[in-house]
């Protein structure tokens, strides 16, 4: 289990094949790599803030949380702060599971949860200026996903 | 004496993202020093959603700040 938080940018091709060394008892690996969207010229740049010391053990107990819900043998997840330009990876997640579903669902989860209750601000900076982002409707819905009865079939 | 950070829009609302606050022992005290110094900022760091961490552990109501306490005032997360 890894989590790193940095601002350098990352190679998302490089961190999977690094992730994917050395793991024996994965049946399946699962990546998702988020990216920065440009929103048809609205976002110039995206400022993500941490705070560094609180923001990585939160990820990790939610990587905790994922290892032991979907049996998972491996997670990685590593994320963005800092300025963030259109095209570049934001976050990458990884996961293995000896059965494919877990590894799906492994990252599917940590997903939701980091990109509605993750300890980070966000700022847009667009050609109208610089604004603060909080998590969409959609995003706090995609949670409810998690809860005990409704999990995904 | 307490190390007070701000994040997100705090830190643009205040326009400092850290600070010093002398003779302070617990959360209500500095509050009240924030209050005075500061009435925009404390008016935020009261409003919904705005959660307090001393010392990177998230805290509620009161709380006794040792020397030398970081407390920091996280408004509502954005998620990554």
């Amino acid at each position: 289990m890894s989590v790193t938080v940095q601002t350098d940018v990352f190679d998302a091709g490089a961190a999977l094949s690094a992730f994917s060394e050395g793991l024996p008892d994965a049946g399946g690996v699962v990546s998702f790599t988020g990216i920065a969207r440009n929103d048809d010229g609205r976002t110039q740049m995206l400022e993500l803030e941490a705070y560094l010391g609180f923001t990585e053990p939160w990820i990790e107990a939610l990587v905790e949380e994922a290892r032991a819900r979907f049996n998972l043998s491996g997670a990685a997840v590593i994320h963005r702060v800092g300025p963030i330009l259109p095209g570049e990876a934001i976050v990458f997640v990884a996961t293995a599971a000896a059965h494919r579903r877990q590894a799906f669902e492994g990252a599917d989860f940590l997903m939701d949860h980091l990109k509605s209750r993750a300890p980070f601000w966000k700022k847009e900076h667009g050609p109208d200026g610089a604004r603060w982002i909080e998590p969409r409707q959609s995003d706090y819905q995609d949670l409810t996903r998690w809860t005990a009865d409704q999990t995904p079939s | 004496m307490a190390h007070v950070l701000l994040f997100g829009s705090l830190r643009d609302l205040a326009g400092w993202r850290e600070q010093i606050f002398e003779g302070v022992s617990d959360l209500n005290g500095l509050r009240s020093d924030i209050a005075r110094l500061y009435p925009g900022l404390a008016e935020a760091i009261s409003g919904p959603g705005v959660q307090v961490a001393v010392d990177k552990a998230l805290v509620r109501g009161n709380s006794i700040l040792s020397a030398g306490a970081e407390v920091a005032f996280l408004p509502p997360m954005s998620g990554g």
